[in-house]
């Protein structure tokens, strides 16, 4: 099975600090995989090479058999790459209609000459876009909510609608950083599911990069694990939380105590 | 609502054109604030595009102004006396439309380098781009430099104003309301999370300069057979400061409380006539206190419009 995202010996300097070193990983079709580790282990570092907020040092990152060195984020977006933040980052003033809108475009010809003539194609195009965004809405639970502003809307759902924002690009391969950040029990235990049901129904490699173990180790199929910018581990969530190394490095206690 | 828009320019143009039809009738003072009044809803809400709808905090709008004023004019004045007709018409369309597209151009140049910076550093290079361009035209002697251009023929009409005012209003209103244009907004609201969206930010930045410079450059060219007489200072520094305050006192990208202020604040100074001297103070102050008061705007009680 070949890769769809290839991390070949990835390492990144930032002056006399190696932030991420030689790290190898690799996400096929349809895998949903974590990336682990404690605080400043280098998940953020690893999160913005994949998407081209920093360069690597050296080795090289493949996405679909391309490399992705020089692609800016928006082109990432159009090869398949989708993403959310760890601080969510929504359009603020648009609704929640718009928010997904905006990324609906991506994979449509229509500009502004079809903006401004306002012809038959145009008007199909909108009616189509329309049609496509609200299917999304739907899935996820916010139809009701389209003509809401985003930044009034609950936590809980703009987290959810970053989400589907991000899979309107029509996406290969989302990343979520730290979606379950300031999040409660119950309202991970939902984003669980809500992972788990858009890996099965887009059929979508997801690489998922966590502090919460819990909804790692609940979810992934494999998992990597980074301290200091090494991978120190890699495999399936149970051979990873036996693994000493790991336990020593992060998950210490609340492993061994269970 | 595709073929309401288009009802709508249809509308206006027609409007436009009758009303200048009787505009023999007016008396001439009034006809000329209302011409002032349709220049200016051009160009606050072409600056309402750059500024408004995708954020980028420009104060150049009066150099692109002098750029398509200086241009239709220098047209005009090669072409010759010409009697009123159609042909005449043509000429001053020709003009207009040669004036809009070298402001546009002059945008491109000043866009593509700058707007790679945000908020007050571009703020100060398209303030310092408007100044160049004033400079130029003063030290230009083939457009007369200090002393001015004058002896331009008399062309702007209340349907060019007011016609090409309802152009404008469409193609901004347009754009911003479709799927492309939500773009805009996007980089407007999150320029991180547009990119991440597949919108290239850079390039609608670019575009909204570019057509916000190419109306303003039209407006310049109006203005110009308006007023019959260009000067470099027309185009200074306080005449850009003057469209932001337009653009902000309606309510950063709203449109509808863009129009309302471009008119207000052309009838203010015109009302406050009678003070005389006190007038700019007065002015100041009126502004000051609508500021006070609807800091979101003449018209910023509304949302956005979804679609």
């Amino acid at each position: 099975m070949a890769a769809l995202l290839q991390l070949a010996d990835v390492t990144i300097r930032f002056g006399g600090l190696t932030a991420v070193s030689s790290l190898n990983l690799a996400i096929g079709p349809g895998e949903l995989v974590g990336l682990i580790g404690p605080n400043g282990a280098g998940k953020t570092t690893a999160f913005n090479l994949i998407t081209g907020v920093y360069q690597p040092t050296s080795g090289a990152i493949t996405f679909n058999g391309q490399s992705t060195a020089r692609l800016k984020a928006h082109q990432l977006a159009r090869c398949g790459i989708a993403r959310t933040f760890q601080n969510i980052r929504l359009f603020a003033s648009l609704s929640v209609f718009d928010n997904v809108r905006a990324a609906v475009q991506l994979h449509r010809p229509h500009g502004i000459i079809n903006a401004l003539w306002r012809g038959r194609g145009f008007c199909e195009g909108e009616a189509d876009v329309t049609r496509q965004v609200m299917e999304l809405l739907e899935i996820f639970g916010l139809g009701a909510a389209r003509d809401q502003a985003a930044r009034s809307l609950p936590y809980g759902d703009q987290r959810r609608l970053e989400i589907v924002r991000a899979l309107a690009t029509r996406p290969k391969l989302l990343l979520l950083d730290e979606p379950a950040a300031g999040m409660n029990p119950t309202e991970k235990v939902e984003l669980t599911r809500l992972i788990r049901f858009i890996q099965e129904k887009f059929q979508i490699s997801v690489l998922l990069v966590e502090h919460d173990m819990r909804v790692v180790m609940g979810i992934c199929e494999r998992v990597a694990v980074l301290d200091y910018g090494v991978k120190i581990a890699e495999g399936t969530p149970e051979s990873v939380r036996q693994n000493q190394k790991v336990i020593e490095a992060y998950l210490g206690d609340e492993v061994a105590v269970k | 609502m595709q073929t309401r828009a288009k009802r709508f320019l249809v509308l206006a143009i027609l409007l436009a054109a009758g009303v200048s039809y009787c505009s023999a009738a007016f008396n001439r003072y009034y006809l000329g604030v209302a011409i002032d009044v349709g220049i200016n809803i051009i160009l606050a809400v072409s600056l309402n595009l750059i500024n408004g709808h995708t954020g980028q905090f420009s104060l150049g709008h009066a150099g692109f102004m002098a750029v398509g004023g200086y241009t239709a004019a220098a047209i005009t004045l090669a072409l010759g006396p010409r009697a009123p007709g159609l042909l005449t018409g043509l000429w001053f369309a020709v003009a207009l439309l040669a004036g809009g597209l070298l402001a546009a151009v002059a945008g491109l140049a000043v866009g593509i380098p700058t707007l790679r910076l945000r908020g007050d550093y571009l703020a100060i290079v398209t303030l310092g781009f408007g100044e160049i361009i004033r400079v130029i035209l003063q030290n230009m002697e083939c457009v007369g430099a200090a002393s001015g251009l004058s002896g331009i023929p008399e062309r702007t009409t209340l349907f060019w104003a007011f016609g090409l005012a309802a152009v404008t209003v469409y193609v901004v209103g347009c754009l911003v309301s479709s799927t492309y244009g939500r773009g805009f907004i996007a980089v407007h609201d999150d320029e991180i999370a547009a990119s991440a969206s597949g919108i290239n930010p850079t390039r609608y930045k670019v575009t909204a300069f570019v057509i916000g410079a190419f109306f303003a450059g039209i407006a310049g060219g109006l203005f110009a057979h308006h007023k019959l007489f260009l000067s470099p200072t027309n185009f200074d520094f306080m005449k850009s400061i003057d469209i932001v305050v337009m653009v902000i006192l309606g309510g950063m990208g709203r449109t509808g409380g863009v129009i309302l202020a471009a008119i207000v604040l052309t009838l203010l100074p015109e009302f406050l006539r009678p003070f005389a001297e006190y007038r700019m103070i007065i002015y100041s102050l009126l502004i000051i206190g609508l500021m006070i008061a609807r800091p979101q705007g003449l018209f910023g009680f509304g949302r956005r419009k979804t679609a």
